[in-house]
């Protein structure tokens, strides 16, 4: 059962909000097609990313395995020790959709290639510089893995917000909203069709009042 | 300016400190959910984080799922690859699609 007040200002106040829930509705339903559009195509990035990433690390850590067999704990730890090479990233914000995704800019504090070796070379085999060189091959697709795996998260996060307040207002809050208009302007009607009635009563009765129309007409039926 | 850190145990992580980025070897959960929030509240925007570590503090790393930064990434450890980062991007696709439309038949 409804219990709204069945008044005119209510009415008005009802479809405007029922205006407004279609309007949000309509949006709504374009940013969720326009998000899940884009996020599609990045996932599907993301996979291939993250599959080209695990078969480079996979390499990577082999050759890690199998430099530190050659080696003793001591050297491997002293090898990377002191790192020439440090890693800084820039982070900009971007807005997809009002969603907001980090796009992240690698800066390294020294441009030389070879400064991802840390160590001499006379203790350590040549297996670490195979290992080291290897994993620096996948850096670069593993900052853009990065990148885009945490897009796809957050776009995931809002896609599915923005769902469910798609299907709320189109399953609840719109009909709830027609509901009420409903009753309220059949309310209205009847209202306005009980007053017509009474009036009509009333004007009959006075009519009777003034001209006495069932007396004459007894009247003639007697005379 | 952010950094970036790797977690896990110390034979899958030790050659990321040629690169440059910061290894945090930790060994028992609760030192990794530690150092972990540790990392996350600093100045790091990236973390790299062995998957079989991941698979033992899912909290943590789901904690930080939502928020722009840092992005928690897995990584296949020395020990193998648990699958458990492909099964990641596939659960993105299930929050957002419902079901798992794209990858299920790989």
């Amino acid at each position: 059962m409804p219990t709204v007040n069945p008044t005119r200002m209510e009415l008005t106040r009802l479809k405007g909000k029922l205006a407004t829930a279609s309007r949000g509705h309509k949006l709504l339903k374009d940013k969720r097609d326009e998000l899940m559009r884009q996020f599609l195509d990045l996932v599907r990035v993301n996979m291939s990313l993250r599959q080209r990433v695990e078969e480079g690390l996979k390499t990577a850590n082999k050759n890690f395995a199998l430099a530190r067999a050659a080696m003793s704990d001591e050297t491997v730890e002293v090898a990377f020790m002191a790192s020439k090479q440090e890693i800084e990233v820039e982070v900009a914000p971007k807005n997809v959709m009002s969603v907001n995704i980090p796009q992240f800019t690698v800066k390294t504090r020294t441009s030389d290639e070879s400064d991802i070796y840390s160590y001499g070379f006379a203790f350590t085999s040549s297996d670490l510089d195979d290992a080291v060189s290897s994993l620096a091959a996948v850096q670069a697709d593993m900052v853009k893995l990065a990148e885009v795996e945490k897009a796809c998260q957050l776009m995931a996060a809002e896609i599915e917000k923005t769902r469910r307040r798609v299907n709320a207002l189109e399953h609840i809050m719109i009909p709830q909203y027609q509901k009420d208009i409903k009753y309220i302007s059949m309310k209205l009607d009847e209202n306005e069709r009980s007053t017509q009635i009474r009036l009509m009563k009333v004007k009959d009765m006075m009519l009777e009042e003034a001209h006495h129309y069932k007396e004459k007409e007894e009247k003639k039926a007697a005379g | 300016m952010y950094r970036m850190a790797v977690l896990g145990d110390k034979d899958s992580i030790y050659g990321y400190a040629a690169l440059g980025m910061e290894v945090c070897p930790v060994t028992d959960d609760a030192q990794a959910s530690r150092k972990l929030r540790e990392l996350a509240e600093g100045d790091y925007a990236v973390i790299y984080i062995t998957e079989a570590l991941a698979e033992r503090i899912p909290g943590e790393v789901n904690r930080y799922r939502e928020q722009m930064l840092p992005a928690i990434i897995q990584i296949p450890g020395v020990y193998g690859n648990t699958g458990a980062g492909v099964a990641n991007v596939r659960k993105s696709v299930e929050q957002a699609v419902g079901s798992d439309i794209l990858f299920s038949n790989n």
